[in-house]
C-alpha cells in the first residue's frame, strides 16, 4: 500500500442540507489508517447520509471530505476504485451460488481471468466458505450470508471498506465470528475500516468512536476515552430482593425529588440509577428502602457501559 | 416438573416439542414461568426462540407435549389464551397507511373492544407509550423506534396479563431501545409476565431469568448471574502488540480454556490466574510479544454466552455448524 497519508478519511465541517432541513452539520473528523473506526448515533441523526458523501454518493453542501488522499467530491473515480461497500441491505442473489454470486460482483469491479478467480478464491477463504461454493444463496444461514456480502465487497482489494450496520438481526457468535474477520483485515492486510452499528458491545471493539447526533459529531474518542470523559454523573448499581417493588419506591422518589437521580433502569435482579452525586444518592436509597421494608445489598459504584456514556452524551 | 410447579407458574411447558417435516424445531422443552416474570429467551439464529414464542401464543400447535398459559390449554383453550396474551411478532403488522390512532382502533376491534372502555384504553396505552401527541400520524411515518412503540401499543390493547415480544428492538438505534425497556419496566411494575427473545446480550441482562436455546434445545435456565458464573475460570484482559500472533500462541498453552479477540485486546479464559498466568506471560515475552494493560476482568454475558455455544458447537459434532468460529490465518 502505498501511504503517502496517514488518514483514511479526512472531513473538514462537513455538511449536508435538503431544502431547509441541516442532515449533516459541519462535521470534523479524521480516520487513521488501519484501525477500525465506529461512527454511531440515533436513527435521523445523520449516520446514512455522512457514510453516502463519504461514498460519494452524494455531494457535500459544505466543506470537504478527503478519501486516501483524494477529494471525493472531484475525484469520485479514483475513490471508488480504492473502497468497499457493504449497504445495510446487501443484495445477494438467492437463485445464483456463491461462487456465481462472487464472480458477478467481481466482473463488476472490473475483474477478469486469473485476477478474478484469484480474488474469488481468497474471498471464499477468508469468509469460511471453502466447501459451499455450489451453495445457493437462498440457502446460506444468516452469519454467511454476512459473510459472502463481506467476501464480495473486498474482491477488488479495497484500502477502506464502509459497512452499514453489517450485523443488524445476527445472532452474538455469528457477530463475534465477523468481528473477528474484520480484526483478520485491519490487523494482517492493513484495511481500514468505517462502520456503523447499535450494538454498544461492538462499538467497544473499535479502536475510536464518533458519536454523531442531530447532525452534529457530539464525541469522539477511544471507547476508554470517552467513558472517562463524557459520562456524566456515576453509575450505581443496587441488588434488591425485590426488584420491581424496588423500582417503584425509587421512581416515586425521583418524582417528588427525595431521590436525586438522572436516570435509572432495572437490569435483571439489580438496578442502575445514575446520578450526580453517589454519596448522596447511596444514602438516600438506603434510607428509602429501609423505610419500605425492601431488602438489599449495599449499593455500590460501578464502571459505566458504553451505552450508559452514549445516551448519557445526547440526552 | 411436577404438577406443583405447574400449578402455581403462569406458563407451564412440559416435554413440549415441534417439528416441521424432519427437522426437530424444539425438542422435549421443560419451562415453568412464575406470574411477574421478565424472561429472556436467547440462542443462535435457528436455534427455536420463535417456535417457541409462537407455541406459547397459541398461534402453532406442538408436535408433543403441552404448555399452559395463564391455566389454559394452548391447544384446547387457545381462544381463551389469546384474551390473556399480547404476541408481538417479529414482524409486527402496522398499517402503514392508516394513522396511530386507526391502527389501535383495528386491533380493538379484532379483540371485541366496544364503548368508554375502548375509548379509555385508548387515552391509557397512548400515554403510555408517549405518542399521545401524534395520534394522526400515519404508520409509515414514524421512526423505527416508534413504530415497535406503536406495535406494543396495539399489543397491550385488550390488557393482556402475559406479554410475548419476539426480538422487539432489532434493528432499533440504542436511544430507542432504551426507551423500549423503560415502558417494559413499567409494565413490569404492573404485575405483567413478560418473555422477550432478544439477540441482545445486553438486554438479556436485563430479564431475571434467562433460558438458552441451543439446536431446538433449552440447555440452561437461570439468572444472568448464574449463566455468567457458569463460565468457568477467570478472565485475563490485555492488549499484545501483535494480536493474531499472541492468539495463535495462547490458544496452544496448557491451561487456556478459550482466547477470544476483543477489539485490539484479548480475553483469555483460564482455570486460574495465579497460577497459570505467570507461564503464559512468561511464553508470550520468550515469542517476543510485548503487553500491557494487563487485568483480570468479569465475563459479561456476551462472554458467557459465546464461550457456552461455542463449547456445545465443538462438543458436537465436528462438521461445522453455521454459526461455527472461524480461525483466522
Amino acid at each position: 500500500m502505498t501511504d503517502k497519508v496517514s488518514f483514511a478519511i479526512e472531513t473538514e465541517n462537513l455538511s449536508k442540507r435538503f431544502g431547509h432541513f441541516i442532515a449533516v452539520n459541519s462535521v470534523t473528523f479524521n480516520v487513521r489508517r488501519g484501525t477500525i473506526f465506529g461512527f454511531l448515533g440515533p436513527n435521523g441523526a445523520g449516520k446514512t447520509t455522512t457514510m453516502r458523501m463519504l461514498l460519494g454518493l452524494l455531494k457535500p453542501s459544505g466543506g470537504h471530505a478527503g478519501i486516501l488522499g483524494y477529494d471525493v467530491a472531484h475525484q469520485p473515480r479514483a475513490v471508488k476504485q480504492r473502497i468497499g461497500y457493504m449497504s445495510q441491505r446487501f443484495s445477494l442473489y438467492d437463485d445464483l451460488t456463491v461462487e456465481e454470486n462472487l464472480r458477478f460482483f467481481g466482473r463488476t469491479y472490473g475483474l477478469r481471468g486469473d485476477r478474478l478467480r484469484e480474488r474469488i478464491q481468497y474471498a471464499l477463504k477468508m469468509a469460511d466458505l471453502i466447501g459451499r461454493e455450489k451453495a445457493p444463496g437462498r440457502e446460506l444461514a444468516g452469519g454467511f450470508r454476512q459473510r459472502m456480502a463481506l467476501g464480495a465487497a473486498i474482491l477488488h482489494d479495497p484500502e477502506l471498506i464502509f459497512l452499514d450496520e453489517p450485523t443488524a438481526g445476527v445472532d452474538p457468535v455469528s457477530r463475534r465470528s465477523f468481528w473477528e474477520l474484520l480484526y483478520h483485515l485491519v490487523n494482517d492486510e492493513g484495511v481500514t475500516i468505517f462502520v456503523t452499528t447499535h450494538y454498544m458491545d461492538e462499538a467497544e471493539q473499535c479502536q475510536e468512536l464518533a458519536f454523531i447526533h442531530g447532525g452534529q459529531i457530539v464525541a469522539q474518542g477511544s471507547p476508554a476515552e470517552l467513558k472517562a470523559t463524557l459520562m456524566q454523573g456515576t453509575v450505581i448499581e443496587l441488588t434488591p430482593d425485590d426488584p420491581a417493588n424496588a423500582m417503584r419506591l425509587l421512581k416515586q422518589a425521583k418524582a417528588t425529588g427525595s431521590l436525586m437521580a438522572d436516570d435509572m433502569a432495572l437490569y435483571g435482579a439489580q438496578i442502575h440509577i445514575v446520578t450526580q452525586d453517589a454519596t448522596q444518592a447511596q444514602r438516600e436509597i438506603v434510607e428509602l428502602l429501609n423505610a419500605g421494608g425492601v431488602k438489599f445489598d449495599l449499593p455500590e459504584v460501578i464502571q459505566p457501559s458504553l451505552e450508559d456514556v452514549f445516551l448519557s452524551a445526547i440526552r | 416438573m411436577s404438577t406443583l410447579d405447574c400449578a402455581q407458574a403462569i406458563i407451564c411447558a412440559v416435554q413440549l416439542s415441534r417439528s416441521f417435516k424432519k427437522i426437530a424445531a424444539l425438542r422435549e422443552i421443560d419451562l415453568y414461568i412464575q406470574r411477574g416474570e421478565i424472561f429472556g429467551l436467547v440462542g443462535p439464529d435457528g436455534a427455536g426462540k420463535t417456535t417457541m414464542l409462537r407455541l406459547l401464543a397459541a398461534v402453532m400447535t406442538p408436535t408433543s407435549g403441552r404448555v399452559t398459559v395463564a391455566g389454559h390449554d394452548t391447544v384446547k383453550d387457545a381462544e381463551e389464551i389469546r384474551a390473556h396474551v399480547g404476541y408481538m411478532p417479529q414482524k409486527f403488522s402496522l398499517y402503514g397507511d392508516l394513522s396511530v390512532r386507526e391502527n389501535l382502533e383495528f386491533y380493538a376491534d379484532i379483540f371485541g373492544m366496544r364503548g368508554t372502555e375502548r375509548e379509555r384504553r385508548f387515552e391509557q396505552v397512548l400515554s403510555f407509550a408517549h405518542m399521545s401527541h401524534i395520534t394522526e400520524r400515519r404508520a409509515k411515518q414514524l421512526s423505527g423506534g416508534m413504530q415497535k412503540k406503536l406495535g406494543l401499543a396495539c399489543t397491550l390493547i385488550h390488557r393482556p396479563d402475559v406479554l410475548l415480544l419476539d426480538e422487539p428492538t432489532t434493528g432499533v438505534d440504542p436511544v430507542s431501545r432504551r426507551e423500549f425497556w423503560d415502558l417494559l419496566t413499567e409494565l413490569l411494575m404492573q404485575g405483567t409476565t413478560i418473555v422477550v427473545s432478544t439477540p441482545y446480550m445486553d438486554e438479556a441482562e436485563r430479564c431475571n431469568r434467562i433460558g438458552l436455546l441451543f439446536q431446538g434445545q433449552l440447555i440452561h435456565c437461570s439468572t444472568p448471574r448464574e449463566i455468567k458464573a457458569m463460565v468457568k475460570g477467570q478472565v485475563v484482559e490485555f492488549h499484545p502488540d501483535q494480536l493474531e500472533a499472541a492468539r495463535a500462541l495462547l490458544a496452544t498453552q496448557l491451561g487456556v480454556l478459550e482466547v477470544q479477540v476483543y477489539g485490539t485486546l484479548l480475553h483469555v479464559f483460564v482455570e486460574d490466574a495465579n497460577q497459570v498466568w505467570p507461564r503464559l506471560h512468561a511464553a508470550l515475552n520468550v515469542a517476543g510479544i510485548r503487553i500491557d494493560g494487563v487485568r483480570l476482568i468479569h465475563p459479561r454475558m456476551e462472554e458467557a454466552f459465546i464461550s457456552l455455544i461455542r463449547r456445545m458447537q465443538e462438543a458436537g459434532s465436528k462438521t461445522q455448524e453455521a454459526t461455527g468460529p472461524i480461525r483466522a490465518e
